[in-house]
């Protein structure tokens, strides 16, 4: 078990240091960024001044190494435009995005847990497909665009909810609902699986045998075995949703890290674009391993993989 | 029973990419209308089936005039153009890495797992939003920029089908026929791992479409006057609160399209009886 661990935390660095290096590429694509930082109404003074204050004017390799070293300590650079430490902007945005993934994540579960259920114990049946046609439905639905949708419905007809903003947990209800849309669609194909899947085995037929009730057998004893692989799916599709959040917060005007992102690229703001990507990539490499070792505390045939 | 569902779900499928491959190739030749041409005296004209709307405009016009119906139409065919081209570039990566990895083993293919592994770690989203946004908007570059960021899901199917294949009796065969190792991947491993290719090729174009629409959206995808559905919507977002219809149109097509390549991928993969891919 320890061999296991300690060879996903290197895999896990690993990864970790090759999108460092991906992101620090990644914001010097365009070349110059000091004249793009400078605006253009600059004079060459200006730019020459911009880039010896960003530290633009060392090699490529020093700055690198420079990011490197101080991304590594936790130092993530200062905000072009806001003029504040990266780490901060990103700390006071966080909440609100792991607010909306886990809205999103919790919404996804309540969903898709009873329809996979249902599905399974009804199998090839008209309700099974029609739980199968909501997936399929889901899956082509453009999240933006459902964003819109009941914006309009329930926030302008109806008026039960607020449009945009973070006032109250009532903001939260519609951007969640959209994240989890993404993610409908793939855990409830997955609890349908699993479930069909042990409700076919031996400790089933057992239980049955025994005489339990039919509640006790699907909860207590077929979804308990159902449920290990989409609780360890659900953690990597949270490290997907706070990904895709930048679209849906983008939306519903909600001011967490995504919404941060989108802004600093608009405004040419390479070290928060970069510490985003990272800060991403770093928690979804996180819940990934989160997920392998859950599955293989409970499932010990997959530890020597 | 089942069957016969799955197969109406899969000619549904077929139909709607039909339609929109029609839209898509002969668009110059179907729009009634210049999908660019700017009518300042008939803006925001509603669609047929509300009061007051003007038969010269099947689908209305947008907030500049523009017919709608002509721009639905030059829409599709830059959807599809991006779904199919990410998906030639995407597929061109992820299989050659796929393909490598899952035939030669060993540390190749470690190499290769811990660049699946890393690519999904990057936000696809924010990435392709921050190379439009650092170099600008433009087809090519989206395209090349999706296509990169596309390939996992090619090279994890890839890797997998060729292993299966690998140790199967007629790849043997061509070893001691004397084949070359290219030989034996371009003639032996490649057609049969094809058909699960094809149902990732699918996905992929729905994936691509989807994206594209979500970039052109937030303003850093395709860029304007050009037609985008994910465009059309941005620009819309500002009367939906009055007229509706203007985000549902371009919204409906959008989910439509990306529907119908959905139930084609799914039929397809059935058919080919490749669970799993």
């Amino acid at each position: 078990m320890l061999r296991f661990l300690v060879r996903r935390l290197i895999v896990a660095l690993l990864v970790a240091a090759t999108v460092m290096t991906l992101a620090f590429i990644l914001t010097r694509l365009s070349g110059d960024l000091a004249t793009a930082i400078a605006g253009p109404n600059a004079t060459q003074a200006d730019v020459d001044a911009v880039r010896k204050a960003y530290g633009l004017d060392r090699p490529l390799v020093t700055q690198f190494f420079d990011w490197v070293g101080n991304a590594t300590m936790g130092n993530l650079g200062e905000s072009f435009f806001f003029k504040k430490r990266v780490s901060e902007l990103i700390g006071e945005r966080m909440p609100v995005t792991l607010t909306l993934g886990l809205t999103g994540l919790v919404i996804a579960l309540l969903v898709s847990l009873p329809l996979g259920i249902l599905a399974a114990v009804r199998e090839n049946t008209s309700l099974d497909r029609a739980v199968q046609v909501v997936a399929v439905l889901g899956q082509a639905m453009p999240s933006f665009w459902l964003g819109l949708l009941l914006m309009i419905v329930f926030g302008l007809k109806l008026g039960w909810l607020p449009i945009s903003g973070t006032d109250s947990w009532q903001s939260y209800i519609m951007p969640g609902v959209v994240l989890a849309f993404s993610a409908i669609p793939a855990l409830t194909r997955l609890t349908r699986a699993g479930m069909i899947q042990a409700m076919g085995s031996d400790y089933i037929r057992t239980a049955r045998a025994k005489g339990l009730s039919r509640a006790s057998i699907l909860l207590k004893h077929a979804l308990r075995n159902a449920a290990i692989p989409v609780v360890a799916i659900a953690a990597v599709q949270l490290g997907f949703m706070l990904g895709g959040s930048i679209v849906i917060e983008q939306v519903f005007a909600l001011h967490g890290v995504g919404f941060l992102a989108w802004e600093s690229i608009a405004k040419n703001d390479f070290p928060v674009v970069q510490a985003v990507v990272l800060v991403l990539a770093v928690i979804y490499v996180g819940l990934t391993m989160l997920a392998d070792v859950m599955n293989a505390v409970l499932d010990p045939r997959l530890r020597g993989a | 029973m089942k069957r016969g569902f799955r197969n109406v779900a899969t000619w549904l499928g077929a139909l709607i990419i039909g339609v929109a491959a029609f839209c898509a190739i002969f668009a110059p030749l179907l729009v009634p209308h210049d999908p660019f041409a700017q009518d300042l005296g008939k803006r925001l004209l509603v669609p047929f089936w509300m009061e007051g709307s003007d038969p010269q405009h099947v689908l209305g016009t947008d907030q500049l005039g523009r017919d709608y119906l002509s721009r639905l139409i030059w829409g599709c065919r830059i959807s599809m153009l991006i779904g199919v081209t990410v998906s030639i570039v995407s597929g061109l990566i992820g299989i050659t890495i796929g393909v490598l990895g899952g035939f030669l083993g060993g540390r190749v293919d470690d190499a290769v797992l811990f660049a699946i592994t890393t690519r999904l770690a990057i936000p696809v989203v924010l990435v392709a939003l921050a190379v439009v946004g650092l170099l600008g908007s433009s087809m090519p570059l989206l395209v090349i920029t999706l296509g990169l960021l596309l390939w996992d899901r090619f090279a994890v199917v890839a890797r997998s089908t060729t292993m299966q294949v690998r140790n199967l009796d007629f790849v043997a065969a061509a070893w001691c026929a004397g084949s070359s190792r290219f030989r034996i991947l371009t003639r032996e491993v490649l057609p049969n791992i094809a058909s699960h290719l094809v149902v990732v090729a699918t996905l992929e174009i729905a994936l691509a479409i989807l994206l594209e629409a979500a970039l052109s959206f937030l303003g850093l995808g395709v860029p304007p006057p050009l037609p985008s559905w994910g465009l059309m919507i941005a620009e819309a977002k500002d009367y939906m609160f009055f007229s509706p219809w203007v985000i549902v149109i371009p919204g409906v097509a959008l989910f439509v399209l990306v529907l119908g390549i959905n139930l084609l991928g799914d039929g397809l993969r059935d058919l080919f009886g490749a669970r799993s891919a």
